[in-house]
């Protein structure tokens, strides 16, 4: 279908936007009007501008959430209910005003710059996100971020100390703890938490006698997946994980071993040892 | 998430003051709950109140009145905290095993004894804001009563409700004749013994419990009791470790020679609160603590069960898990 031809009846303002962004085709336009490749190349180069725009944007939202290096605090611009909250994170002081609703996962991840600790299911039922509060583990996803002021957070990027390794993730290598890797920040964290707990002689719902007193214990397998059972591994890396957990927390070697069950739970072949 | 104002208070009074102030606030303790039911949209309130600067965090012996020598557990004390407190372990074991036997270490790390109590249930239809739901939305209906009801009550519904309490540390607390104290607007103390703390749906299943708006639980105290040496919490789930129950038996004996002196049994994943199994109790007491008569005394209890269409086999599993966690109890509490 022919497009028919427009006398030239720009604003001014059109006129000021074609001559920007196709001076040569100007006088084209003048005489004829604006026709069908005219209209093209102009959809073709405002979509570019856009874009760029788009991602001037992006760059100065970035740009906006990063710290200052003077005061070391992190602004985002007007919010909405807006809390100021400071707190340590991986032994740095870290202030920051956040909208009441951020959760502390939120703040590490997007406001921090630290996306080590993920957000799975974000509603505490995988244990992604689990970082190290006053020595605790904790869900960051079900953590305000107005609730930590005062706090000390640890996060997957604070556990090695002088480009070394916490033993933990060195074991996690060495065990091949993971297939995917996304809920392994999580998993560590946890586990670094749960040397702690074993040392100070803490209870599961699996320790065979909770009456009585204990201090520094060994942790069997079963211990161990009880107390890791609120970090989901989709990809099944489970032996992996508490064969590395296994390891650092008894300071030996561990060689995984598997069988086939049959019947009654019966092994009906073993290999390893 | 809606958009909610952040408050914060050291002081009981002037929290509970803040409540009223605000009929759509909330308390914030741990967070593991009301944060998770804000995403999901089924809590919306306008104004959280951070409680965890207060000082309701102690646990410690009861020294004077009706409950002395028994244990005070602070609303505020974190489960994990709670859990690992060397005189309940040693003196509560039962409350103990129950509070390990929820959720996972991290989230016991954060949850606190009081938001313990006041967790919401984890009924599917409640969390699904496309669902009816009389918990949710008074006069909505009820989307389990003809629904997927397997997790569901066998216990205490009426077709308004089908829904379970979630919680296993209370199941202990109502075993263990505990007793809730709380604060309200004048100030003032108010004991609730704990088998009243928790409601049955009737027709009012929005309400969980009987405290009175503005109303916060300070602690909750434990008689002393003999227990220590002869009890057990079993957790029946659909996997071995961080999930709701089925079905959950708290069990105590007191037990002297062979007689059974003293007994508490109550169960968890079968009604809208923690449920004393009274019938059980009142067969056992004074009888030999034998197999033959554990098993009489889940049968008395069990026979009450009304069970929904897709949980049937919560009242075999119910009977079993009774007589299991009596066992245990009887041979000295332990997982060994």
């Amino acid at each position: 279908m022919e497009i028919e031809n427009k006398k030239p009846s720009l604003t001014e303002e059109e006129k000021t936007l074609f001559e920007k962004l196709m001076p040569e085709d100007m006088n084209e336009i003048s005489a004829l009007g604006v026709q069908r490749r005219h209209f093209l190349k102009l959809i073709t180069l405002t979509g570019g501008a856009l874009f760029v725009f788009q991602m001037l944007d992006r760059h100065q939202i970035f740009a906006q959430s990063s710290v200052d290096p003077a005061l070391n605090i992190v602004k985002a611009g007007s919010i909405e209910n807006s809390v100021n909250v400071a707190f340590r994170v991986n032994g740095a002081r870290k202030a920051l005003e956040v909208d009441s609703r951020m959760t502390l996962l939120d703040a590490l991840r997007e406001r921090l710059e630290l996306t080590g600790s993920k957000k799975g299911c974000d509603h505490g039922q995988c244990g992604a996100c689990t970082v190290i509060v006053d020595g605790r583990r904790i869900l960051s996803c079900l953590t305000l971020a107005a609730t930590c002021e005062g706090k000390s957070v640890t996060t997957i990027e604070g556990l090695a100390k002088r480009g070394a390794l916490h033993p933990v993730q060195a074991a996690f290598i060495k065990h091949d703890g993971f297939q995917c890797g996304y809920c392994t920040p999580g998993q560590i964290c946890s586990a670094v938490a749960l040397m702690t707990e074993a040392k100070n002689g803490e209870a599961s719902y699996v320790t065979a006698n909770v009456r009585a007193k204990a201090t520094s214990l060994q942790l069997s397998d079963d211990e161990i997946r009880e107390r890791m059972s609120g970090n989901i591994c989709r990809c099944g890396a489970y032996p992996n994980i508490i064969a590395a957990i296994k390891e650092v927390h008894s300071g030996k070697d561990v060689v995984q071993t598997w069988q086939f069950t049959g019947e009654n739970n019966q092994p009906t072949f073993t290999t390893g040892g | 998430m809606r958009p909610f104002k952040f408050s914060s208070t050291k002081d009981p009074n002037s929290a509970i003051k803040m409540l009223m102030d605000n009929t759509n606030a909330k308390f914030l303790a741990g967070g593991t709950n009301i944060l998770d039911l804000m995403k999901e949209d089924v809590e919306r309130p306008d104004e959280l109140i951070d409680i965890t600067s207060l000082h309701f965090t102690q646990i410690k012996t009861i020294s004077e009145g009706t409950n002395k020598g028994g244990i005070s557990i602070g609303g505020l004390s974190k489960n994990t905290d709670t859990a690992n407190d060397p005189v309940i372990r040693r003196d509560f074991p039962l409350l103990t095993q129950a509070i390990l036997a929820g959720a996972s270490a991290q989230i016991r790390n954060m949850a606190t004894n009081g938001g313990n109590l006041n967790q919401r249930t984890r009924c599917s239809y409640f969390y699904d804001t496309a669902m009816p739901c009389n918990k949710r939305e008074p006069g909505t209906g009820c989307g389990a009563r003809e629904g997927i009801n397997r997790m569901h009550a066998i216990f205490g519904w009426t077709n308004n409700c089908v829904a379970v309490h979630p919680s296993d540390m209370c199941v202990a607390l109502v075993a263990l004749d505990a007793v809730v104290i709380v604060i309200g607007t004048d100030g003032k103390s108010r004991a609730i013994p704990f088998a009243d703390y928790h409601r049955l749906p009737g027709d009012t299943p929005h309400k969980d419990n009987n405290l009175v708006p503005g109303e916060l639980i300070t602690s909750v105290e434990i008689p002393k009791n003999n227990f220590a040496g002869n009890s057990y919490y079993l957790k029946v789930r659909d996997r071995a470790s961080y999930a709701f129950a089925l079905v959950s038996v708290a069990a105590a004996l007191e037990i002297n020679g062979n007689q059974i002196k003293q007994v508490r049994i109550a169960m968890g994943g079968v009604a809208h609160k923690p449920w004393r199994a009274i019938e059980a109790e009142k067969f056992l007491l004074g009888k030999s603590a034998s197999n033959e008569n554990f098993k009489q005394a889940a049968e008395a209890e069990m026979q009450h069960a009304k069970p929904l269409e897709h949980n049937k086999f919560k009242v075999e599993l119910g009977k079993r898990a009774i007589i299991r966690a009596l066992t245990q109890a009887m041979n000295g509490g332990t997982n060994s």
